[in-house]
């Protein structure tokens, strides 16, 4: 620090908690929520401390689903979400990672052209083509199933750009000394590069597993059965705009349970998760 | 470009090949179908189709409705940059403060990043919901008649404080990352000169900064234009009276059970447009940063 302030500092204190505060109220209410009698909260007699009902409502969530509304259990869900994301963070690291290794190791016609076709579709998000996407996946007959939920979003530019800019600071002396041992492409892509590769491909997925968990307009278009829901679409249709019929204690139970994978792996692997964040942006 | 490579055609067409199949299947095969649909116009039940060169564009462009995606996209992405970006700074500058416990603050604010747009949303109308809302009552109770299911602006509150409390933690991280960049000997250098810590901040710390802050602001809008699909879809719907209804919004409930395909895929291409222009804005600045 250039000078010792300690007014300065302690206001510096004060600020970052309050600005936690702004963070975590909006979380620690639908905990409080998630904890209360269903009579409680319509009422507007719940306050601000967790209720009597630490479980009850965590476990009618999961294994019922919300009753008025008729829902999916959650756990099955969670089920759902959890094979998109992985689905999807295993299958863009896997498709990229191997056409980055093409670009990079070989010379072979079009590359560059095949590239710029990877490049060019950082520019075209799902919501810029809902319905023409829409439509190829049911022609495809793919609706309601997790091939429909997890392949059209498996392509990915930005993690074949990453790669591809790592695979370039690999040293030539190494490609060198692996031909000379003998090595062919497919051995030096397996006992090499993977290795190497391994922080980045960790990075990734910690932010790929939080996209893939996170999609709402995906699954909103190609699943219409209640079975094929996910936890974060799940909830939005657990929710009814005369609010008398919404089951407000088991959607907070279910909102604390569509948080908290992702937010886990975002404590569990920290150093990561910035890694990752900060090289997919480049 | 690398000197040593290895030898061989099909082996590397094979690698890039599933890559290339899902990106034209699922991404350019739409978007040309999105391009050559703007140029129909398809009957209520979609039996004929005709095509009638611009006239989708044309009646866009007189639909006041469109008009008022537009001004509603341009109102929440302005709120969101400024509410998150300011906050996001604020707390950038304090962390970045060599004081005790700066990295478990780090930690604290950076988690909402993981939560969905959609679940931050419900997170959100949970507290703010007229009958049952905490903070809506307190709102009644200092004698305002909040109702976001009935007033647009309220709604418009809603949902901005929602998507930039997402997104705070999003810009933190970049702001604290831009700022432990900056060499601490030049902050050092101008308090030896004489110059306080709020004219250090603006005449050194802010003018480093402004490559991360412009970078973040694209950032920003790029979000309010596409991911806050889900906070509006939960907490709104796009209304009250179309009041939420962003650009994204709209494209996805004009086109809804086949409604008006050929308009939907107009305005489809129309974001296309000003997402390929906010892209070249967003490299710009990248190929700028290199040369830092």
């Amino acid at each position: 620090m250039v000078e010792n302030r300690p007014l300065s500092t302690l206001i510096a204190h004060a600020i970052l908690w309050m600005g936690i505060a702004i963070v975590v109220f909006p979380v620690y209410l639908t905990f409080v929520a998630s904890t209360h009698e269903p009579a409680e909260i319509v009422n507007g007699t719940m306050g601000f401390l967790p209720g009597g009902l630490p479980l009850q409502n965590y476990v009618d969530a999961l294994f019922t689903g919300t009753k008025q509304i008729k829902s999916t259990p959650v756990l099955q869900m969670m089920g759902n979400s959890l094979v998109m994301a992985l689905v999807i963070a295993i299958g863009k690291i896997a498709i990229s990672i191997i056409s980055a290794y093409a670009v990079v190791f070989f010379r072979f016609p079009f590359r560059m052209f095949f590239f710029w076709t990877i490049f060019v579709t950082l520019m075209l998000p799902v919501e810029v083509r809902i319905y023409p996407t829409y439509k190829i996946v049911s022609d495809l007959g793919m609706l309601n199933t997790y091939a429909g939920l997890t392949i059209p979003l498996i392509a990915s530019a930005t993690a074949t750009l990453l790669f591809r800019q790592f695979f370039l600071t690999i040293p030539d002396e190494l490609v060198e000394a692996a031909k000379i041992d003998g090595a062919g492409p497919m051995k030096f892509f397996r006992d090499v590069v993977l290795p190497l590769s391994r922080t980045n491909m960790a990075a990734l997925f910690v932010i790929l597993f939080i996209y893939g968990w996170n999609q709402y307009l995906w699954p909103l278009l190609v699943t219409t059965d209640a079975s094929m829901d996910t936890i974060v679409y799940g909830i939005r249709r657990m929710i009814v705009t005369s609010d008398a019929q919404t089951d407000w204690h088991i959607v907070m139970a279910t909102t604390m349970l569509a948080m908290l994978p992702p937010v886990f792996v975002v404590f569990a692997m920290q150093k990561l998760f910035v890694k990752g964040l900060v090289e997919t942006e480049k | 470009m690398r000197k040593v490579i290895f030898k061989g055609t099909a082996l590397p067409l094979l690698l890039i090949a599933p890559q290339i199949a899902v990106t034209m299947i699922f991404f350019y095969w739409p978007a040309l179908q999105a391009v050559w649909q703007s140029f129909l116009i398809q009957d209520a039940f979609g039996t004929t189709t005709q095509f009638v060169w611009f006239e989708n564009y044309q009646y866009l462009f007189k639909d006041p409705s469109y008009y008022n995606s537009m001004a509603v996209t341009a109102v929440f992405s302005t709120a969101v940059a400024v509410l998150s970006l300011g906050l996001a700074l604020l707390l950038a500058v304090m962390a970045d403060k060599q004081i005790k416990g700066a990295g478990t603050y780090k930690v604290l604010l950076m988690w909402p990043y993981a939560v969905a747009p959609a679940v931050a949303g419900v997170l959100w109308l949970f507290m703010f919901q007229p009958s049952l809302g905490v903070l809506a009552q307190v709102l009644r109770n200092l004698g305002l008649d909040w109702n976001p299911l009935l007033d647009g602006t309220h709604a418009m509150v809603l949902v901005v404080l929602a998507a930039s409390w997402k997104q705070i933690s999003y810009n933190f991280l970049f702001f604290l990352a831009g700022l432990q960049s900056i060499p601490k000997s030049l902050i050092e250098a101008a308090a030896i000169d004489g110059a306080g810590p709020r004219r250090r901040f603006w005449t050194v710390v802010f003018p480093l900064l402004s490559p991360t802050a412009f970078f973040l602001l694209v950032v920003n809008i790029v979000y309010v234009f596409f991911d806050t699909f889900g906070i509006v879809d939960a907490v709104t719907h796009g209304g009250p009276a179309k009041a939420t209804e962003t650009m994204v919004y709209k494209v996805f409930q004009d086109g809804r059970l086949g409604g008006d395909l050929g308009g939907s895929a107009a305005q489809s291409v129309i974001l296309m447009a000003i997402v390929i222009g906010l892209t070249a804005i967003q490299f710009k600045y990248i190929e700028r940063r290199v040369h830092y």
